[in-house]
């Protein structure tokens, strides 16, 4: 008997412009199979014109146990939003 | 629109059920957008994380922490429901090639489609739960896990297609609808895509019928036998009474479901009633009727000791069935063998190139 089929994360970009989305996962044997697998079941009705497909095992993701402490930083940064900086009025295109 | 406030069809944002899911998956958008809170503290009680996360509408994703029995329901119940697209493919696949007409065929075809993509999007769903979609294939071959009843009932004439995606389809929505609401977001975000195909199929039954009940008499005739057979079996679709039901309170205190057996059935006949009357054909209960005090449908419950026997193992075509979907697994393990040895094959190729 051969092993289970290994299993890939299917992205898909809707339009031109827009950025791939994560759609789903499904098994196949290879990579090649999978982006056929994918388009039959992830792009039935014209919902994308491009699809990414990645082994499942490729993908590292953070922990939600770590949530608060890894993006922390991001917290103590008000500065990098532009809103942070005030304007004097009357100053146009900026 | 939260929780148990579930308006009726035609208050959804769009009307009908299709407007239900697209408020769910709004509903799903804004919870997300909401601040989530993150894991929990280290001094904190798993237990009452968990019960926070739900109390706040929020969605429950597969790497935080779960108690085992919710995991355990939820495959359970994610694995059962991809079993029933699986097998559900049979009976109506059954009149693929019999189709009355090309059109017909070209639509059965691409239904059958959506039922393998629907099974497959689910045990992608329940393959986040830490189980691996061929051992919930190899629990529903050994006869461990079921699938849903109504798959054991045959589809004698063409007007069953029809019968199967208005009342059977019909059923599963009134079901699922609620599902994309669920706490559990690879389930809820499959459901809505489930949902939204799904209203196809129901549309496509229901479209069959009324050509058929507005075609020549032995049409309509035909039309109206199949409604016959698959009213009651449908009605069961919704399991057993609230209460006979063993995982319902639990499974409604999680938010796995969100409404009873019964309130969902209910729902279902006071839909039904009015679709009939269109269609000009009749549902078989002689005693169907409107209770102004209720404001709903009284009906007559299906047979119930029916259902038991059918989950057992015992209806029409459950033999059938399950001999069928084996015979496929087995016959095909060659073929399967065969793409793993050649995908191999390829990376071991490819990995040479790139030495």
């Amino acid at each position: 008997m051969s092993g289970p089929s290994p299993l890939w994360e299917v992205f898909v970009r809707a339009r031109r412009g827009l950025s791939h989305t994560h759609v789903g996962s499904l098994h196949a044997p290879d990579a090649e199979l999978a982006l056929r697998n994918a388009r039959d079941l992830y792009t039935r009705r014209q919902e994308g014109v491009s699809i990414w497909v990645v082994p499942a095992s490729a993908i590292t993701a953070s922990s939600p146990d770590e949530k608060d402490a890894f993006f922390d930083p991001a917290a103590d940064k008000v500065y990098r939003h532009p809103t942070f900086y005030e304007v004097p009025d009357g100053v146009a295109h900026l | 629109m939260y929780g148990n406030d579930f308006s009726p069809p035609e208050d959804g944002p769009g009307g009908g059920l299709l407007g239900e899911v697209e408020a769910a998956e709004a509903a799903l958008r804004e919870a997300a957008a909401r601040a989530r809170r993150g894991g929990p503290t280290p001094d904190e009680d798993l237990e009452a994380y968990f019960a926070d996360v739900i109390d706040a509408d929020q969605k429950i994703e597969p790497r935080d922490w779960m108690p085992e029995a919710y995991r355990k329901t939820l495959i359970r119940q994610i694995a059962q429901h991809a079993h029933s697209e699986i097998i559900g493919m049979q009976p109506e696949g059954n009149w693929i090639s019999r189709a009355p007409s090309l059109k017909r065929k070209a639509i059965l075809l691409a239904k059958v489609q959506d039922e393998a993509g629907h099974g497959l999007y689910l045990y992608a769903a329940a393959e986040t739960l830490g189980v691996s979609r061929d051992e919930l294939v190899e629990l529903l071959l050994n006869g461990r896990q079921k699938y849903s009843s109504i798959f054991n009932y045959p589809t004698l004439t063409w007007a069953d297609v029809g019968a199967i995606g208005w009342l059977v389809d019909g059923a599963a929505i009134v079901n699922q609808v609620p599902l994309c609401r669920c706490s559990y977001g690879p389930y809820a975000r499959a459901m809505i895509r489930v949902c939204k195909e799904e209203s196809f199929h129901q549309r496509q039954g229901y479209e069959i019928l009324y050509t058929l009940s507005h075609g020549t008499p032995a049409q309509k005739a035909m039309a109206q036998d199949a409604i016959d057979r698959w009213w009651y079996p449908s009605l069961a679709m919704f399991g057993p009474p609230d209460a006979e039901s063993p995982h319902s309170a639990q499974s409604m205190a999680w938010k796995i479901k969100r409404f009873s057996n019964d309130e969902l059935r209910q729902r279902f006949v006071d839909m039904c009633v009015q679709q009939a009357e269109v269609l000009g054909l009749t549902l078989p209960d002689p005693d169907l009727r409107w209770n102004d005090e209720r404001q709903s449908y009284d009906y007559t419950q299906p047979d119930y000791d029916e259902l038991m026997q059918v989950i057992k193992g015992n209806g029409p075509c459950n033999r059938q069935r399950m001999e069928h979907r084996r015979r496929a697994h087995d016959e095909g393990a060659w073929v399967r063998e065969a793409a793993a040895a050649y995908a191999a094959k390829r990376a071991e190729k490819k990995e040479k190139v790139a030495a």
